[in-house]
């Protein structure tokens, strides 16, 4: 009976979610307050219904419940409770339900933060979020509803979650991940209502800004959760494996990046407004395109669900549907969207510019090598695939360019710079850095590299063009103290995020350059050498956990003579299933990482096992912890949070403006 | 022409040129990374040029897997019921990886015509076929019922 209440929330909050979608949105284009006053409460409903969904899924979890399909295929009792929990989101139509939740609480947090903004502006925005939200309970209805009963007789116990996703990453990734996508949504939302209403100014960048930034904060932090899990779970000893199912999240991350940088523009100078537009809609349609490839079945990765067809055809007509009818709706309204083009060629607009165009051919240049192979093989009938190298070759590229613009973009001025102040800024910025990366890795590394130096000068480039830079804002304060607390919080999210990408360049560069791993095959007693480390086994014994049984080594690893850690990697084999599954032991380091990831036993009690040493991968992440809260940084600026009476008074302003027809 | 005409248009250019020097990069760049997809019944009747990187993909025979005493190498023979391919790694092999089973490998040929693998894949989800082993086994015409009973063991059932 308790599943029966789930589906019928859901049915309900389909149908609160008819109304949503259309009376608001009627309401703000004839002026009827009543239908745009709908608009709140209606959200918070269709936010409880589908919350009250995903409990109720929750609870057949945590109850066993195998009548129920998809707790059957994804849990089983011996299950420990935090996965049984978080099994909820252990396949397609659990997680699609999450995915649908994380969107109505967007809406509900709009709903609360919008007092700022006209009525008839979040009735649209929220009504747009409201369309997408019942198409994607519809989609769940029709194809994947979470509460199917199995027929005729449910099974004495359920075929257990997935053995990879039982892990701590598992509890984290997918609900970060999610929240960071579904927040573009919202972006999305203001920019189809920015195009509805034909306003698009200043104060809409303000309202959009804050948004954009903590959806891109979120992500980033989504995404370096996934590459962090994928690192210590599936024991490959990379980070990021450019799998057909990571790239959807990191094309939508570029062009949020690129978002957020150009809302910056739009938001201090006014131009760049249907560049803005369109940069929201295509953050949007990376992120439904994630959703398509994951779960229409069409590609090869770890990420990819088991799936029919169909599925892969109802989200391809809310893609065609979504971002065709923006597209549309852009075609008409750009005209509208004129900017004023009052900038010169050498200024910070034309900067942020180049660093728009280097992020939307990245993105393109991932999103081509993604849905290449499904092309390829529609035209031709043969299967391909495409590798790292080719968006290594590209990618890598791009970012020290990327880079190189991160350094003087901060420093150029509004409106126009002048080349010669350009060169007496950064001259000395640009000699220390030269200077840092060819000493840096030869004091750290004992030896010359180019990559190092390479990727060491540019960090230097970023780290010390942001202290040139700061330096001369507060050059004119009495003393330092005063000048630094004068400088914004969005100033110091910048700084932050680009501090972040600094250290991310460094980690990528070292790990990626000076790794070493070697597969080996070892005795009790034996040792090898890796890096400047001894590892040596040290014996083997019986583990059992809740569901599972398996082997432990004990690794004794020594530098030098002094031991530095026992690493306890084990290979199990889950009951339920009869899967077996690796547990890597990693000793995580600021400087470096020790890895062991175990193979199987030979008959003369030998083990096999790859042994990696790591240096700087820690700092990837790191700086993505540096970007996420650069990112949380700016939008908590005062000025998004002072402003009501303000940006009340403004709207008054410019809802006279835009009633002017424009040339 | 107006100045901030002309200002725009040179903006305008500037930006083509950049996009089509990517453009024609990345084209390049896609052309030189393609891994082609072989069954191993296209293996087998020599479709396949000497030296070039590719994948296949099969099932593991039963039956066929042989694992060093004293090393990590491991061979076994991949199939699509048709044909048989006999593949060499040494490394460790994935959690998934048994007789039976779906797997995707990557490397080349040899003059023995062993396919050296330098990358072994095995699905992390094992009750999903891999679209590309599906496909081979249906270029192979593998009846269902053979397809049927490998896809019941790979369950672990």
């Amino acid at each position: 009976m308790v599943p029966e209440l789930g589906s019928f929330s859901l049915i309900l909050a389909l149908l609160l979610c008819v109304i949503l979608g259309t009376l608001p949105i009627i309401g703000a284009s004839t002026n009827n307050v009543l239908w745009m006053s709908l608009a709140r409460p209606l959200s918070a409903g269709v936010f409880v219904f589908v919350g009250l969904a995903l409990a109720i899924l929750a609870y057949a979890f945590v109850t066993d419940d195998f009548s129920v399909q998809f707790v059957a295929q994804h849990s089983n009792s011996l299950l420990p409770m935090r996965y049984k929990f978080t099994a909820v989101w252990g396949g397609h139509e659990g997680s699609f339900l999450l995915w649908t939740f994380m969107l109505t609480g967007w809406m509900v947090a709009v709903s609360i933060y919008s007092n700022s903004m006209p009525l008839d502006f979040s009735s649209r925005v929220l009504g747009i979020l409201g369309m997408l939200c019942f198409s994607y309970l519809l989609f769940m209805l029709a194809t994947s509803n979470p509460f199917d009963r199995v027929v005729p007789l449910p099974p004495v116990d359920g075929a257990d979650l997935n053995s990879a996703l039982q892990d701590f990453g598992f509890i984290v990734h997918p609900p970060t991940l999610y929240m960071g996508y579904v927040g573009f949504s919202v972006v999305f939302a203001f920019a189809v209502a920015a195009l509805l209403s034909g306003r698009l100014d200043s104060a809409w960048a303000r309202w959009c800004r804050p948004w954009a930034n903590i959806s891109w904060a979120i992500l980033t932090i989504g995404i370096a959760l996934g590459s962090w899990w994928a690192y210590y779970e599936l024991g490959w000893g990379g980070w990021w494996a450019w799998d057909p199912v990571e790239n959807p999240p990191l094309i939508t991350w570029l062009f949020g990046t690129a978002l957020i940088h150009s809302l910056a523009v739009t938001e201090k100078r006014g131009v760049f407004k249907s560049w803005t537009i369109m940069l929201a809609i295509l953050a949007f349609s990376g992120s439904l395109l994630g959703t398509f490839i994951t779960r229409s079945g069409l590609l090869t990765s770890v990420h990819a669900f088991a799936s029919d067809p169909s599925r892969g055809f109802f989200i391809l007509g809310i893609l065609a549907v979504a971002i065709g009818g923006s597209l549309i709706l852009f075609a008409i309204r750009a005209p509208m969207l004129k900017s004023d083009f009052s900038f010169d060629l050498v200024s910070r607009e034309i900067f942020l510019l180049v660093n728009n165009v280097i992020l939307v051919v990245s993105a393109a240049s991932v999103f081509l090598g993604t849905l290449f192979p499904m092309v390829y093989q529609a035209v031709t009938d043969d299967l391909i695939s495409i590798g790292p190298p080719y968006f290594n070759l590209i990618f890598v590229p791009l970012m020290i360019l990327l880079v190189i613009f991160v350094g003087i973009g901060p420093i150029s001025r509004w409106k126009k710079t002048s080349v010669s102040f350009l060169i007496k800024q950064l001259t000395k910025v640009a000699l220390a850095s030269i200077a840092i990366g060819v000493a840096l890795p030869l004091v750290i590394l004992m030896e010359f590299s180019l990559p190092a130096t390479i990727a060491m000068a540019l960090s230097a480039w970023i780290i010390l063009g942001m202290v040139k830079d700061i330096a001369n804002k507060t050059a004119n304060k009495p003393d330092l103290i005063t000048g630094l607390r004068s400088l914004s919080y969005s100033y110091y999210g910048m700084q932050a995020a680009h501090f972040g990408i600094a250290l991310m360049v460094t980690g990528v560069a070292l790990t990626s350059y000076f790794s070493t791993e070697k597969s080996v095959l070892l005795d009790a007693g034996q040792s090898i050498d890796v890096g400047s480390y001894v590892f040596t086994l040290e014996g083997s014994s019986q583990v059992r956990g809740p569901n599972y049984v398996g082997d432990e080594v004990a690794m004794l690893v020594t530098k030098a003579g002094v031991p530095i850690a026992t690493l306890l990697p084990q290979r199990r084999i889950y009951i339920a299933t009869g899967t077996p599954s690796t547990e890597m032991a990693i000793d995580a380091g600021f400087l470096r990482d020790l890895f062991v990831t175990l193979g199987e036993q030979k008959e003369s009690g030998a083990w096999s096992m790859t042994i990696y040493v790591k240096p700087f991968i820690r700092w990837i992440w790191l700086g993505a912890i540096f970007m996420a809260f650069g990112g949380s940084l700016a939008a908590a600026d005062k000025r998004y949070r002072k402003l009501k009476k303000r940006a009340e008074d403004k709207a008054l302003i410019n809802a006279g403006e835009a009633l002017q027809p424009v040339s | 022409m107006k100045p901030h005409r002309r200002k725009k248009l040179g903006i305008i250019l500037f930006i083509a040129a950049g996009l089509s020097v990517a453009a024609g990069v990345t084209l390049f760049a896609l052309s030189q990374n393609i891994n082609m997809f072989f069954t191993p019944t296209q293996v087998a009747d020599g479709e396949v040029q000497s030296g070039t990187h590719f994948r296949i993909g099969g099932m593991v025979k039963d039956g066929s897997v042989v694992r060093s005493g004293d090393s990590l190498e491991v061979k076994f023979i991949t199939t699509d019921f048709v044909s048989d391919v006999p593949i060499q790694y040494e490394g460790i092999l994935p959690d998934l990886f048994r007789e039976g089973q779906g797997i995707v490998a990557e490397g080349q040929v040899d003059v023995a015509g062993v396919f050296q693998a330098s990358r072994v894949l095995a699905k992390h989800d094992e009750n999903y076929m891999s679209p590309e082993v599906k496909a081979a086994m249906d270029a192979a015409g593998a009846s269902a019922e053979n397809q049927k009973s490998y896809g019941g063991e790979s369950n672990g059932t």
